[in-house]
């Protein structure tokens, strides 16, 4: 999604939301995201407000003293940015890639099943099954921290049987466009 | 005190504290990814002069051994020659690029508007990592006239300052100081532009 990217010309406009508006962002972040109201507070306090950055082709980023802090697509899921991520781990349930996968994930590839299923990836266990369509940490094989954000194509438990095609979708990866935007 | 004490003791069950992340000055990246980056050589040798007990971690003899994890030999190769390549290009990347950097004209131009009446426009030195909004506004201040950022016939960024002073800026960026900095003055050039008489 950030694969190209750049502030000067895909940006539209940067205005703060009704405050309305961001309390349904606050409350559907709660909902999506592992994560209590209290952390949440840490992160995004009350008082600071929250920018909305337009952009091309229908992605959204938020920021929060014009620093990215979740983006979207269309009306989708709130993704938030891999450096949120590495300060907060536990916001999405995590998958593991294969050393072998890592270079093809930081050129901007989706995620291929075999990758994940192989000896180097993990997928949680089927008690804890991650569905279709749920946003997901990254981690690689070996690596402490998550290297991109996506969303699953299919369930885990269909990953490891179908074991072919992509897996999951790659939203935003280490060292895209916006991994290098650090302050909007 | 006392309630600032209670807050100190509840807090830390609910509210979770980010985890302090180190990145490579390098390239951004967090250290164990730098192999994957495309200046691997210099993060190492950065983060060696900078954390050697981290440098210790991730590239001491073991922690390459176990590395390797579940990855083949060959395919191991083959990322150190991949690593190497873009290594390789980006430098090149690099090296273009200052080139290019150093060969481009700054044009200041002196635009006849009205019979003694000039607007100056200044041109190329985005390419200098010069932000053209706060250089205007610099100039602005400095001269006490209107100066902006527009766009020319050809579609680029350039500072148009009112009035005639193509003399004092050429001044101002041999200097080399303050926000006009890094661009070297034999790049420079002063040009006359005279309003056409109206096309019959």
């Amino acid at each position: 999604m950030f694969k190209k990217f750049s502030p000067s010309t895909d940006i539209a406009s940067q205005t703060p939301p009704k405050s309305s508006v961001q309390r349904t962002i606050r409350a559907a972040v709660l909902a999506q995201w592992q994560l209590q109201p209290e952390t949440l507070e840490q992160i995004w306090p009350k008082k600071e407000s929250l920018t909305h950055v337009k952009c091309r082709e229908h992605i959204s980023i938020y920021t929060v003293n014009s620093e990215p802090f979740f983006f979207q697509y269309f009306d989708g899921p709130f993704y938030p940015t891999l450096r949120l991520l590495h300060k907060y781990p536990f916001l999405l349930p995590k998958v593991g890639i294969d050393r072998g996968a890592i270079r093809f994930l930081l050129a901007g590839a989706h995620m291929m099943c075999p990758g994940l299923t192989s000896a180097g990836g993990y997928l949680p266990p089927a008690e804890h099954q991650v569905p279709a369509n749920t946003l997901v940490a990254i981690h690689a094989e070996g690596k402490e921290h998550a290297v991109a954000v996506g969303m699953t194509k299919l369930s885990t438990e269909e990953m490891r049987k179908v074991n072919k095609g992509t897996g999951v979708e790659i939203a935003t990866h280490l060292g895209d466009d916006l991994w290098a935007i650090q302050v909007l | 005190m006392s309630s600032t004490d209670q807050q100190d003791q509840e807090v830390p069950t609910e509210v979770v504290q980010p985890v302090q992340v180190l990145y490579c000055e390098i390239c951004t990246f967090p250290p164990e990814y730098c192999e994957f980056g495309s200046s691997f050589t210099r993060c190492k040798e950065w983060l060696h002069a900078a954390h050697p007990q981290l440098f210790e971690k991730y590239y001491s003899e073991e922690a390459l051994q176990s590395k390797l994890g579940t990855l083949s030999l060959e395919a191991q190769a083959m990322l150190e020659k991949d690593t190497a390549k873009k290594e390789a290009k980006a430098e090149a990347k690099a090296d273009a690029a200052l080139k290019k950097k150093m060969a481009s004209q700054v044009v200041i131009k002196r635009i006849e508007r009205n019979k003694r009446k000039y607007v100056t426009a200044i041109h190329g030195i985005e390419v200098f990592d010069i932000e053209l909004k706060k250089a205007a506004k610099f100039l602005a201040q400095k001269f006490a006239t209107g100066a902006s950022v527009t766009k020319n016939a050809q579609g680029q960024d350039e500072i148009v300052v009112q009035g005639d002073v193509a003399e004092e800026v050429l001044e101002l960026i041999e200097n080399n100081t303050g926000i006009f900095k890094g661009i070297p003055a034999g790049n420079v050039e002063i040009v006359e532009d005279k309003k056409k008489k109206a096309a019959e």
